[in-house]
């Protein structure tokens, strides 16, 4: 029997904060690849502490939905969990290259697959092409449009940028959209001149944040200048010196998302037959089935 | 369905064939054998002892078709032991006999589990349908309630409370009422009671099993680290009031079983809820963090002007916040304390342009407030 768990930070204060864990879940669920998919939080019930003990299965796939590699992923969750001989050294990682490892979670005396985030998975660059595609409704949008990928910065954690920075590359390399570029919240280059950064007319603007919250739906609008006061809320697009702004908001909340939880389950070695390939087409709103 | 009209499946007498076939039965009071050599099948039951030729097994009815629909649902339906001995829970299976069990069951048998009725009663086959409403809606017509089918919705119904206010505590007791899962089987009924309270259902099981493992404060002192190793500086006292402030049943329902240490217990009430609090939740360390920050001031004495009725107002107003009356107080009941004309009267009277109480300064020395 296998079971998925997803581990997230959820909040006391902003009940959206665990949204996106909880339709990842549901999507994944419909799938059937596991017999079980379980939520735990940092902040929320069930807590990471007792999360592991709602598992029924053997092979137990624990899946961070955070951003990048650093004090969650490496600290608090593995205490949390209780996984015995636990080190960031086990993922072998550059910051950005965790992929598993496993170890016995001293809950429930058996052994866990403790997998790297989603937010430093290839497959995530997937999901912020499909985020452009959402936010503009234009499935073929490159040609003529520059991509901004925005993360934190480094203040809090080196690796939050890494992160930003080889999802921007990938885009780069896809060569689909006429420019990509990082931006920060509190460094430079900085989201608040997205305009200075880029060329063309159109900008796509995605927050690289699993969900939406304070940062996301407050400080990047008003930041942009899209809005003086984001209660007001913003258009989609919304001119800002003479160029058209798409903001996205934090791509965690984009349904794919699911299909990055399942490959690094799947990479850990999960049997999930062909659920990436349902998760993508049910996901993709170009292929959607009226009615489901 | 009533115990002497239980009849068997195919599916359950294969099943039992099955069973039988490999070792005997004995489950809640039935024991079963078969004898190969004679083709016959022994079933045994308190009242009733019985021996059949294979032919006869399907002319099994009544009260021993009754323990063998029960077994075939405790063993080939509900397949964890977690699940099972929830559901033998509430259909309250050790203290009742099959019998008499499917006597109550065709009424239905209701247990509580924090805010949650759940109802069991039974299907033709021997299966299990359960029902959960808001212990307030228990008298409601079923039809009045908004329903659901899939267990998954009660994660959003437990999202905000009734006012549309966010619950970051899903076993706070402000569940919203109005709504009703009318038929779940037993799979979903596990699925749903782990959406409105999470873990609470595996937690009971391993205190019912005598292995709930406790971490009590000081435990959780210990492991804490980055910015919130502050609550390693709470004061001892300050834990039990925080117990209280946070604990009781009025603010969660769990059930609260850890204490300062194992051999410091704690005064405050716990609560008497089914479902044990087995270490201090994520809310309570988070409010622990900021009171160690809080304790952290002296304290100083100021002096205050106020008559016995205001003084009394402003215990008044502190218990209407802490009890979460304030919306109950009514615009024109003036004889209330916390009634907003009466703040905003003694705020008028009391306080100086910069909010001070009495026009007593906080810092009377003028250094700033370093607690900010
Ligand atoms: S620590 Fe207190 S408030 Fe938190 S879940 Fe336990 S009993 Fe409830």
């Amino acid at each position: 029997m296998q079971s998925l768990v997803i581990v997230a930070h959820g909040s006391h204060l902003n009940p959206d904060s665990a949204t996106p864990t909880h339709t990842h879940a549901d999507t994944i669920r419909a799938t059937g690849a596991f017999d079980e998919v379980r939520t735990g939080f940092w902040k929320e019930q069930p807590s990471l502490r007792e999360v592991l003990r709602t598992t029924h299965g053997d092979e137990i796939y624990v899946v961070p939905l955070f951003i990048s590699e650093g004090y969650f992923t490496e600290r608090v969750i593995p205490r949390e969990l209780r996984l015995e001989g636990w080190e960031p050294e086990l993922w072998n990682s550059d910051g950005i290259s965790a992929d598993t490892a496993t170890l016995v979670a001293s809950d429930i005396d058996k052994e866990v697959h403790y997998c790297g985030p989603v937010g430093t998975h290839e497959a995530m660059t997937d999901v912020l092409v499909r985020r452009a595609e959402s936010v503009t409704g234009d499935p073929e949008v490159g040609n003529g449009f520059g991509f901004a990928v925005v993360g934190h910065g480094t203040e809090r954690n080196e690796n939050s940028a890494k992160a930003i920075e080889y999802h921007t590359e990938r885009l780069r390399d896809i060569g689909r959209f006429d420019e990509v570029k990082a931006l920060f919240m509190d460094e430079e280059p900085e989201v608040d001149d997205v305009t200075h950064h880029f060329d063309s007319e159109d900008i796509i603007v995605v927050p690289l944040f699993i969900a939406d919250g304070f940062h996301t739906q407050e400080d990047i609008p008003e930041d942009m200048g899209l809005t003086e006061d984001y209660r007001n809320g913003y258009d989609v697009p919304a001119t800002v010196d003479g160029h058209r702004i798409w903001y996205g908001g934090a791509v965690g909340t984009e349904e794919l998302t699911a299909d990055v939880v399942l490959e690094r389950a799947a990479d850990a070695g999960a049997d999930i037959g062909d659920a990436i390939a349902r998760v993508r087409q049910r996901t993709n709103p170009a292929t959607q089935v009226a009615g489901e | 369905m009533s115990v002497a009209d239980a009849t068997l499946s195919e599916t359950q007498l294969a099943a039992f064939r099955e069973q039988l076939a490999a070792e005997p039965i004995e489950y809640d009071g039935l024991a079963a054998d078969y004898d190969a050599a004679e083709d016959t099948y022994s079933i045994e039951t308190p009242d009733h002892q019985t021996s059949l030729g294979a032919a006869e097994l399907s002319t099994v009815a009544g009260e021993q078709a009754a323990y063998i629909s029960n077994w075939y649902f405790y063993t080939q339906q509900v397949t964890t032991e977690r699940k099972h001995a929830f559901c033998r829970w509430l259909e309250l299976a050790d203290d009742r006999s099959v019998p008499a069990r499917y006597d109550d069951l065709e009424s239905g048998i209701d247990r509580e589990w924090g805010e949650l009725t759940i109802t069991t009663t039974l299907a033709a086959d021997g299966d299990r349908r359960y029902e959960i409403r808001h212990v307030n809606d228990s008298d409601a017509d079923g039809d009045a309630l908004t329903m659901h089918t899939d267990p998954f919705d009660a994660r959003d119904i437990g999202t905000r409370d009734a006012d549309g206010r966010y619950r970051p505590l899903r076993t706070a007791p402000s569940l919203d009422s109005g709504w009703i899962f009318p038929k779940l089987t037993a799979a979903e009924v596990y699925e749903a009671v782990e959406a409105f309270y999470p873990a609470t259902i595996v937690n009971w099981h391993r205190e019912q099993r005598g292995d709930l493992d406790i971490d009590h404060w000081r435990d959780e002192q210990d492991r804490q680290s980055g910015i919130y190793n502050l609550i390693t500086v709470l004061p001892d006292e300050a834990v039990e009031w925080a117990a209280a402030a946070c604990c009781d049943d009025s603010q969660c329902l769990k059930r609260r079983e850890w204490q300062l240490s194992e051999d410091e217990p704690l005064a405050a009430e716990g609560g008497d809820c089914v479902f044990p609090c087995r270490e201090p939740c994520s809310m309570v360390v988070a409010a622990g963090r900021e009171w160690a920050k809080l304790e952290r001031e002296d304290t100083q004495t100021y002096e205050f002007e106020l008559t016995p009725s205001e003084k009394e107002q402003i215990e008044a107003i502190i218990d209407a916040v802490a009890d979460g009356t304030v919306d109950d107080i009514r615009e024109a009941d003036l004889s209330e304390g916390a009634n907003r004309y009466r703040a905003r009267y003694l705020r008028e009277k009391r306080f100086d342009d910069d909010g001070n109480l009495s026009g007593t300064p906080t810092h009377p020395d003028g250094h700033d407030d370093d607690s900010k």
